[in-house]
Parts: C-alpha cells; sequence; structure tokens
C-alpha cells in the first residue's frame, strides 16, 4: 500500500462501520429522539459512501444523490420530531417500549 | 505520511468515536452534541473527498437546522431526567454488540481484503464538488426530482404543522 494517497476501500470500510454504529444504535436504545439521530447517522454514512464513489470514478451523479438524501432526510426530521411531539402529548413518554398499544 | 493520510485518520477517528458517544450516552442533550460533531468531521471527509458543495451543506442543513430541531424538541420535552431512569440490564444490549462487532469484522474483510484500484481521486473531482457545476448539472440533469423534492418538503411542512398541533379543530 502506498501511503500518498487513500484508496477508495478505506472511505468504504469507514461509511460501513458508522453505519453499523448507527444501527446498533436504532436496535438498544429506547429514547425515540436518540433512535432519530442514529437514524440520521446511518443516512449520513451511506451519504459518505456516495460521495466517495463520486469523486474516485469522477461521476457528478453520487452528489446529486447526497443532496437529494439531505432534502429527504430534512423532511424526516420535521415529520419525525412532529410525530415524537404528538407521542408525548397524548401518551408523556418517549420511550418506544412504553408504546405498545400496537404491539401484538 | 502525508497531510491527506493525516486528515482522513483524524477525521474518521472523530466520527467513529462521536457515533459511538451518540449512541452510549444516556443524556439526550450530549448525545445530540455529540451528533453535531460526528457531522462536522464528515464535513471535513467531505472536504477531503473535494466535494465542497456537499460539505457546505452538511454543515448547514444537518448541523444547522436539523440538529436545531432536535435539540428544541429535547428541550421543549424537557427529557434531561433520564438518568433517574432504571436502566435495567437488557440482554438486546449484549446481543447487538456481538453482532454489530461481528458485522463491522466481516465488513472491514471484505473490503480491505480486495483492492478495488481505485487508489487516486479522479482527477475531475474537483471540477464536480464545485457549487458551479453541481447547479448545472442539478438544473439540467436532475429538474424533475428537484420539483419533486419541493413538493415532498411542502408536504412534510404542512404535515408535520398538523401533527404537531394540539387540537385540530382549532
Amino acid at each position: 500500500m502506498n501511503l500518498t494517497s487513500i484508496p477508495l476501500e478505506y472511505y468504504l470500510a469507514l461509511s460501513s462501520i458508522i453505519f453499523v454504529i448507527g444501527a446498533a444504535g436504532v436496535i438498544t436504545r429506547r429514547n425515540a429522539i436518540i433512535i432519530f439521530m442514529c437514524i440520521e447517522m446511518m443516512l449520513n454514512a451511506v451519504n459518505l459512501t456516495l460521495v466517495a464513489f463520486s469523486a474516485y470514478l469522477g461521476d457528478s451523479a453520487g452528489q446529486m444523490f447526497v443532496f437529494f438524501v439531505m432534502a429527504v432526510a430534512a423532511a424526516e426530521a420535521a415529520v419525525g420530531l412532529a410525530i415524537v411531539l404528538a407521542l408525548f402529548r397524548s401518551r408523556q413518554t418517549v420511550y418506544v417500549d412504553e408504546v405498545n398499544l400496537m404491539k401484538w | 505520511m502525508n497531510i491527506q493520510v493525516v486528515l482522513f485518520s483524524l477525521l474518521a477517528v472523530v466520527a467513529i468515536a462521536t457515533g459511538i458517544l451518540l449512541v452510549t450516552r444516556r443524556n439526550p442533550v450530549s448525545a445530540a452534541v455529540s451528533l453535531i460533531m460526528h457531522f462536522f468531521a464528515l464535513a471535513g471527509l467531505y472536504l477531503t473527498l473535494q466535494a465542497q458543495f456537499i460539505a457546505a451543506v452538511q454543515i448547514l442543513v444537518y448541523a444547522g437546522a436539523i440538529m436545531v430541531l432536535v435539540v428544541f424538541v429535547i428541550m421543549l420535552l424537557n427529557l434531561g431526567k433520564e438518568d433517574a431512569l432504571q436502566e435495567k440490564f437488557n440482554p438486546r444490549t449484549a446481543l447487538a454488540i456481538a453482532m454489530s462487532s461481528a458485522l463491522i469484522m466481516q465488513m472491514l474483510l471484505a473490503f480491505l481484503s480486495a483492492p478495488s484500484g481505485f487508489n487516486e481521486i479522479a482527477p475531475s473531482a474537483e471540477k464536480i464538488g464545485s457549487p458551479a457545476e453541481i447547479g448545472n448539472v442539478l438544473f439540467s440533469g436532475y429538474i424533475f426530482p428537484f420539483e419533486a423534492i419541493s413538493l415532498l418538503l411542502l408536504a412534510a411542512v404542512m404535515g408535520s404543522i398538523i401533527l404537531a398541533k394540539r387540537n385540530i379543530e382549532d
């Protein structure tokens, strides 16, 4: 391995590590807001992959997709936090294991 | 060791460390602060990939807009006293740590054992990442998704207003 530049795989490995950390957070945490932040982190890991491929392949489509992912994440943030607010208003909790009305 | 390798290692360590902090912190506010630091580290990584515009948007949209919204909701719901909540040990947590470590190992093995041959950033990357080129491509090849995104944002804003309203009848 030459140490003058970073191969593409290093970015892919970093992004997969961040994605798995976020997925582990979604599984283990009970606070809805922290679960929501973990989802944002997973979206960011995917963005890093897209930008890395865009830069290494010299193709601008990857950065376009990152732009759209960011717009969807912003929309998701607004709706998700409004759902958390409505949930807190009706049940006085944001812990997902206390909200089990529809649990089988 | 040149500056590129040092920068990448530093930003990667910061990104992973703040990610682990986000998952492990009890207090939602400190989790939110570590997520903001994570977003800044990712913006730095985008800069090492010559994506200047995406790095700027990352800080504006994620570290600015989205995190302000999250912190605002945390303050509004007054969730600071999570430490008082008895956190019972859950076998789910141990299982999640074991399985995600296994998954990370497998992914690292898959990525690092087979070199892809892409060792250098493409020479055109600097041009691709500039705001002028992004705007050029966005408004020529991606005009329909761009308009669709504006509709989606409008629908999301209206939906969140309705969801957060106390009484819909008012």
